[in-house]
This record gives C-alpha cells, structure tokens and sequence, in this order.
C-alpha cells in the first residue's frame, strides 16, 4: 500500500483484514515508517459502544534521526487533560525508545492521517490504545530487522532494550539511531500480527511521566491560541447581541472607524436561522451569528473602541425569556404527568401504594458556564482563496467543515493548525468563535487574531443545561427499594429536546426497579447549550445519588448498604432491548473500596460534619466517592476531604496525570456545586466575570485521594467520569453533618446555618 | 506615546496608549506571551507580574503608571534564584493540567517564597488565593510550594515570619 492510501475508515471491517507496515526514505536520512492498519478489532467487552476502529499511518507518528532524537506526533486536541502526553506514551513504550529522547510535536488537524482528533467523551483512550501501541511496536520491528540485516542474523536472536537493538548471542547492539536510515529502506509487511508487550514489562506506561509541555509553560514561551502571533496581524473584537440570536440592524461604523488605532469596523450578517445559531446537537452553533466586528492594530484598542459602539438589534423572541419563569414552568409542569413517558416497568403506582414509607421531593439545578481560563479565541489568514486557521479548538475536523459550509469554502482550502488550549471542559467542542474568526479574517485580508473578553466567554457559551425532577420513591418494611418514579422538566425547542438536556431510558436507577417509570415535558427556550465536562451525567448523578440517599435514610439503611443492595449481585444491566448498560459488580468494587479508604461507618467525626458517599457510571468509567464536609455555624460549607475509586480497566496509562484528572474533576465538581449559576434575564446572562461566577480558590480546595482498581477490562479514559459522584457526595455529607437536604443547586448557605 | 520601560532587567522602548494595560503592552508590544489574560478584572490572577518584587495584576495597571518600576514576568524567573527553585519544583511535582494560569501562579509564589522562605499553610491560602486555577490543580501547587522551600508535603507549619 503506497504513502497516499486511503484510509479505510469502514468500522465494520473488522481484523480479518490485512494491515500493512511500508517504509520509504525520510529526509534527512532518517527512519521514515509508514503503516497502514486496515481495520483492527478492539476488544470492547464493555457495555458502551464501541468507538470507532481508528486506523493510523504510522508516518505520521514515529520519525527517528540519526542522532537518536525520537519525534513523536501527538495527534489529539490538548487541553488539560494531559493526552499530548499519555498517546505519545503507548508509541515510546511499545517502539522501546528511551522517553527522555522522545519530542512531542503536536499534529495538525488531518482525520485522513490522524483519525479523530478530538477532546471529548473521554474517548482518547479506548480509541487509541491499541492502535498507538501497535505503532510503536511496527517501528521497533523495522528497527529490530534493520540490526538483524546488518549483523546478519536471524531477526528471532534479536531485541531491545530502550533505544538500542542488541543481539543475544554477541551482545552486539546497535542505536535506533544508527539503524534508522536503514530501517528507512526495507519493504513493507503486514502489521496486524506485530507483537505487543506484556503490560507487565511496561517501562514507560505506568511510570508518572510530566506533562510534556512543562518547560515551555513554566518558562511563560508561547504555546497556547492566544499566544499565536503572525507577520502584519491584526486583532478583532466581535461584539454580538447580549440576547442569544439577536441580530445587528445598525451600528455607528463610521464614528467606530475613526477611534485610534481602529482599521475596520463592520457587521456580519447571521448565516443560518435563528436555530441553527444557537446550535444543534453535540457541537454547537450552526450557522454564524450577526455582530459588529471591530479590526485595530492592538487588541486593547479593538476592545477600547467597543465602549464607543452604539449597536441597534433586533434581540428576537428569546428577549422575553428567563430563569424565574424557566423555574415557574417547571414547578407547574411537575405537578401533572409528563408530557412523554421514556420508560415504564411494572406497576409503579401499585408498588408504591404497597410500600412501607414514600418520600415525593423535587429537585432542580441551573445552568452554569465552562468558563476556562484561557477566553474563547482564533487566529485566521485568508490568501489567495485559501483559509488557515490556529485554533485551540477541542475539535478541529467539525470547524473545518463548519467553515466550509457556511463561508462556502471548500473543506480542502481550510488548514486548521491545533494550539494547546487553557481549559477546554467542552466548551471548545463547539467552533463559533473559530467561525467568527474565518469570517472576520476573510473581510479583512490579514491574519487577525479575535479575543474574547471573559464577559463574551461567559455571556455566549453553550451553557450546562439547568433541570428540574421530580422523584417518588418506596420503601418497604425491610428497608429495601420498591419503586421509583420520575419526571424529569428539561428544555427543548418544538419537541427537540436540546443539547444535553436529555435523559437516556437507561440511566441508573433504570433496570435496578422492577417498578420504574420515567417520564419528561419540555420547556421552550431559546438559549444555546452544550456538553460540559461528563455531560449529562454532571447534574444527573446529582439529582439521582441524592434521592437515592434520601431513600436510604427514609428506609433506615445505612447508604452504602442501601446503595450495594439496589445494585445487587454483580452482574450486567441490561437495556429493553438487550445491550449491555453498566456492570454492578464492577460498581460495587469501587464503592466497597472508597468506603474503606474513608473509614466509613468507623469514624466519630466533630459536630456539623458528616461523610456522603455517591458513584456513577460514564463515559465507560466506574467511580465512586465519599467526601467529608464541615458546615460552619453560619451555613458555609468547607469539603474537608475527598477519597475517589475509580475503575477504568486494566492500566493506567500515566499515573501522574490520572491523579490529577481525578483531583481536577473533583474540584471542578465542588465549584459547581458550592457556588456556580448562570440566570437568565430578558434572554440576556446576568453574570459576566469571576465575581459573580465564583470557580474553586486555593482555600476551599480540599485534599482529594485518587485511587484506582486495576480490572481485566479495556483502558477507558479519565477526563470527566470523576467528577459526577462529587456534588451528591458532598450534599450528602451536608445532610449528615445538618439534617438539611440540600434540593437546589448551587447550595444556599443561609438553608444551613446552625439553628439554636 | 513614546515609554521607557525595565521588564526582566532589561530597558525596553514601547509605543502605547497611556491607559493600556501593562498586559497587553507585555503580550502584544514586547512579544512576551507568557504573562496570560483570563478575566481582565483582577479576580484570576493569570497575568500575575512582579513590580519592584511586588506581585501585581498587569492587567489593571496602566503602562503609563509603571514608569520606573522594575518589572518581572515569567520570562524572567530564571534569573531569579527563588523563580528558579519554584520553576523546578513545579516539574518536579508535575502541577500543570491545562497549564494557563501556571505562570501567575509561579509569580505568586515566588513572592510568597522571597518574602517567607518556609510558609505556613495559611500563609500559602493567604499569598495563592487570588490566582484562580479552573482545573484545579491546587493541592500540587502547596505542594511544590513546599518542595520549592524545602519542607515536606505534610509539614504544614512552616516558619512564621
């Protein structure tokens, strides 16, 4: 198979089909390695499905010089989640090189070479893991037949130890180095059969290993979007409707172009409808929003000469919306039956007219913001019909063909080159700002650089959407579950149900309830949402852990008990329709070890403290937690410590980074939990910066322990399935040290204060 | 106007607007893009510079009020022998998750660690606590904290001063 094969990317092409390693003359006399995988299975036991198969060029991804140096392409967007590290990892291990020679070069966005390249869903790993190994371990058997030829030996007398080929016999050995011009040379061979090692002889995975970045970054030298700079750029702000989709009938251009330092200043029409703006589902807007683009020689005077724009809009039906009546809907809705029933076993209504004690309480959660540190931000160069884009984007290959579709450029016109980002969470998944980019850039004609300011970040993201639920439960006179019935208010347009705000049938508790009913209604809105880091899951495992520790307390059962006993024997849940959901007994392994990390049940703790336990499903991970909190006497709540059990399969690929996932996550969870909201008023956000949008500061950040069970199962990753288990272990620690259930999020300080 | 400004030892000959920012002058005059922009408000801390070994919030100061003060970003911590140990501790320990707000936060503790070689924890709450870090990367800045000054991830006491 030559260099320009292409790939084939049909996921139901499974093993059986021959895979190719080739290898061509690099420049430089390097080892130029290029294999083509044609389809490999991946040994997915596990209850989510499958990602697709991902078939890399090993091209693309090894090249060694002669002077030893190996240059590794780390292909996936890196934003915090430590991937430019832990993927080049699973290539160093298996190609055996020293990681001390390996440099981390961060790949463009090229799916025909890379596959997906994309930070979310926590699917890095289980998409990768195989393959990447199996491009090391291609390269280390070129690398082995190169020494084999020279020495004239048998290949089988020969392997390595890291960064050499040595002969058994004579001891000889040769560096990858000095063996890569060769290597360069020699045919093509199938791939699918190269050996892998036992993980047990792993050297480099496992090991904790610094993100790769570390001295660029400690030493402050650029590497993030907005660090870019290119010859003759010019900065741009954009200044869009405050009400989401409004559109600009007017502005002051002519007094704006005059302001100092100001070289253009002009509106952009909406491209699409008002919904496709606001977005569709998974990657946010589709079409492009109207505003008044601002283009000076400095981004302070762009920004500057916004105080002087005087915009006239058309803010469109969204205006006459907000949160007060969002929640007023949503208490009436919840009084009467949902509009849709999602899921019905047995006899709900009877099992809980049998049960011993029922509990009927609401809960209800707002919208919050990503809000990460480094504001929305793009540079794009328009030349000669052709579009170049730098972009910390979370998803590169979506914004090309967003670019292409709405600004009708051909999707091979547009180069997308990945920066590390300053925090993703999700909301780079969604490529507005890089669209606003390409359409500013294409008016103007020079590379421009467009920059948020926090209040654009905080104002249009495409916010975690808020929910209302309403639970029933039962108990009966042993203290087990009986029944569970929900509804569950959520948003949507028409009978759409937006971006995130939906509720899978299969979500726990589903198929733990013989008697189970689970039902929606829709409350129109017109406000752009997203996936926010464990989307979903992040507000859901709230509502469900908390009711079903309310359950326990109303069944007199110690929670971790309660929690075993609905999960039952180990076994796997299974969907209406047979597939496989979760693995009760992988859940109660790690419930089981948390509980005896954090001493639960043994420990005498201080007055207004308390331990809640919690744990979730996502994203292919198992985790559970139990966090210790203090209320103070005035009702603030300060997380004394976390203890986190996390299964996800049988490796680790870089302890140091899964540590700090857990530790990140965890945090994160708390922030939203203690103190963020984003309320709505006359369509408009009425937060705007880090005072009104509180996140986590050093000293309320508790110590969190991370652990993890190794399990015969697949490696899955680690970015968001810790963080669901935090907001309902930590109120249910408040309920233990109060008495006070917290129902409302984020937690009201003045529902707790010591009563006398 | 034509400004005459000392960032990292070095005299540096700027045209800015007098009400710009030291940020943006740093970043987009002077091409030093370690020093970050995350709220322009001083709540986060990421633009984090010494002023005479002072930590201060560029992003508030005008380049005009800097004058004569000696500025210190990121780019400089090297020459500084406490930076230096922060810079070092901080790989050791690996702290960085997505890495933006680090270079505000290696400001911050330089100061603290100039100022108190072997600080209290309340002390560190005290000298971090303006510099937000939205990944949450906390517990490993305490601890290079304490790896920087030489004590140990539990010794929470430190020495006064």
């Amino acid at each position: 198979m030559s260099a320009g094969s292409p790939i084939d990317a049909d996921p139901t092409r499974g093993i059986s089909r021959r895979s190719f390693l080739s290898a061509g003359a690099a420049l430089g006399g390097g080892l130029f390695l290029e294999a083509h995988f044609s389809g490999l299975a991946f040994a997915q036991a596990q209850a989510a499905a499958p990602p697709p198969p991902f078939m890399p060029t090993v091209q693309a991804f090894v090249r060694i010089a002669p002077d030893g140096l190996v240059t590794i392409t780390a292909k996936n967007p890196e934003i915090g989640q430590g991937i430019r590290t832990s993927l080049p990892m699973l290539i160093a291990e298996e190609l055996d090189a020293e990681w001390a020679s390996v440099r981390v070069v961060q790949a463009d966005s090229n799916p025909a070479l890379y596959g997906r390249q994309y930070a979310g869903g926590s699917t890095a790993t289980p998409t990768n893991y195989d393959p990447l190994r199996r491009v090391g371990a291609a390269a280390r058997a070129m690398l082995i037949q190169a020494a084999a030829e020279t020495w004239n030996v048998p290949v089988a007398e020969c392997d390595t130890v890291p960064g050499m080929v040595r002969h058994a016999g004579s001891g000889r050995t040769l560096a990858y180095g000095a063996l890569a011009t060769k290597a360069a040379t020699l045919p093509a061979r199938t791939l699918e059969s190269v050996k892998l090692k036992d993980p047990s002889s792993f050297r480099i995975v496992g090991q904790p290993i610094a993100d790769v970045d570390t001295d660029t970054i400690i030493h402050g030298r650029p590497i993030f979007g907005i660090d870019l700079t290119l010859p003759g750029m010019k900065y741009a702000v954009y200044e869009k409707c405050p009400v989401f989709a409004g559109t600009c009938v007017s502005a002051n251009l002519d007094e704006i172009k005059a302001l100092p330092g100001v070289i253009d200043a002009f509106i952009l029409e909406a491209i699409g409808r008002p919904e496709q703006v606001l977005g569709a589902p998974d990657f946010g807007p589709q079409g492009l929003q109207s505003g008044v683009a601002i283009v000076a020689d400095t981004w302070w005077a762009a920004n500057k000469a916004r105080r002087s724009l005087k915009a006239v809009w058309n803010e469109g039906p969204t205006a006459a919306m907000g949160t007060a009546s969002f929640d007023r809907q949503a208490a009436a809705m919840l009084q009467a039956p949902p509009a849709k029933t999602l899921r019905k076993d047995g006899d709900v209504d009877a099992a809980l007219a049998a049960s011993a004690r029922t509990l009927d309480v609401t809960y209800s959660y707002p919208f919050i913001a990503h809000a990460p540190l480094e504001p929305q931000n793009c540079t794009a160069h328009w030349q000669n019909g052709k579009l170049e884009i730098w972009s910390s984007t979370q998803n590169p290959e979506t914004g090309r063909q967003l670019t292409a579709r709405i600004l009708d450029i051909p999707p091979a016109d547009i180069t997308i080159h990945m920066l590390r980002a300053g925090g993703g969470f999700g909301r780079r998944l969604a490529n507005d700002y890089l669209l606003e980019t390409a359409a500013i850039a294409r008016r103007s004609g020079v590379p421009v650089k467009v920059l948020w300011t926090r209040e654009d970040d905080m104002r249009h993201d495409l916010y975690r959407p808020a929910g209302y639920h309403r639970f029933v439960g039962g108990v009966d006179a042993a203290g087990k579950a009986t029944a569970w019935k929900a509804h569950f208010a959520t948003f949507g347009v028409g009978e759409r149900i937006a971006p995130s705000a939906d509720l899978s049938p299969t979500e726990y508790p589903a198929g733990l309830f013989a008697n189970f009913e689970l039902g929606y209604s829709l409350i129109q809105f017109g406000m752009p949402t997203g996936s926010l880091r464990a989307p979903r899951s992040n507000a859901l495992a709230w509502v469900m852990q908390c009711f079903v520790d309310e359950m326990a307390h109303l069944a007199g059962v110690d929670p971790l008990e309660f929690h075993l006993s609905l999960l039952g024997e180990p076994r796997r849940v299974m969907s209406p329709d047979g597939r496989p959901v979760f693995d009760t007994g992988r859940m109660r392994n790690v419930l089981t070890a948390v509980a005896e990390k954090a001493e639960w049940g043994s420990r005498t703790l201080p007055p207004r403290s308390g331990l809640g336990i919690a744990h979730w499903f996502s994203h292919q991970g198992y985790f559970a937690q139990v966090v210790e909190a203090r209320v103070e006497d005035d009702g603030r709540v300060q997380p004394v410590k976390v203890w986190c059990v996390g299964d996800v399969g049988s490796q680790i690929i870089n302890p140091s980074g899964a540590e700090k996932q857990v530790q990140g996550a965890v945090l994160d969870g708390l922030a939203q939990a203690l103190g963020q909201k984003i309320v709505f008023e006359n369509g408009r956000v009425t937060q705007g910066n880090f005072g009104d949008f509180p996140l986590l500061r050093m000293r309320d950040a508790p110590p969190v322990e991370a652990h993890f069970l190794r399990t015969d199962n697949p490696p899955t990753g680690l970015g968001e399935p810790s963080l669901p288990p935090t907001p309902p272990a930590l109120c249910n620690a408040i309920f233990k040290a109060t008495g006070v259930r917290v129902r409302t999020l984020p937690i009201d300080p003045t529902l707790l204060k010591k009563t006398t | 106007m034509a400004l005459t400004l000392k960032i990292n030892g070095r005299e540096r000959r700027v045209e800015a607007e007098p009400d710009t920012p030291l940020l943006w002058v740093l970043r987009d005059e002077l091409d030093l893009k370690g020093t970050k922009f995350g709220c322009g408000a001083a709540f986060c801390g990421a633009c984090t510079v010494h002023i005479n070994g002072t930590p201060a919030r560029s992003c508030q100061i005008p380049v005009s009020l800097v004058s004569a003060g000696e500025v210190t970003t990121i780019e400089g911590m090297e020459s500084d022998e406490v930076g230096r140990r922060v810079q070092a501790a901080w790989r050791k320990v690996d702290v960085m998750q997505c890495g933006y707000c680090q270079a505000g936060q290696i400001l911050a503790a330089t100061a603290l660690l100039t100022r108190t070689p072997k600080p209290t924890d309340e002390q560190i709450d005290q000298a971090m606590n303006g510099n937000l870090c939205r990944c949450g990367t906390y517990h490993r800045i305490r601890t290079a904290i304490k790896e920087a000054a030489g004590m140990s991830a539990g010794d929470k006491t430190g020495t006064p001063s």
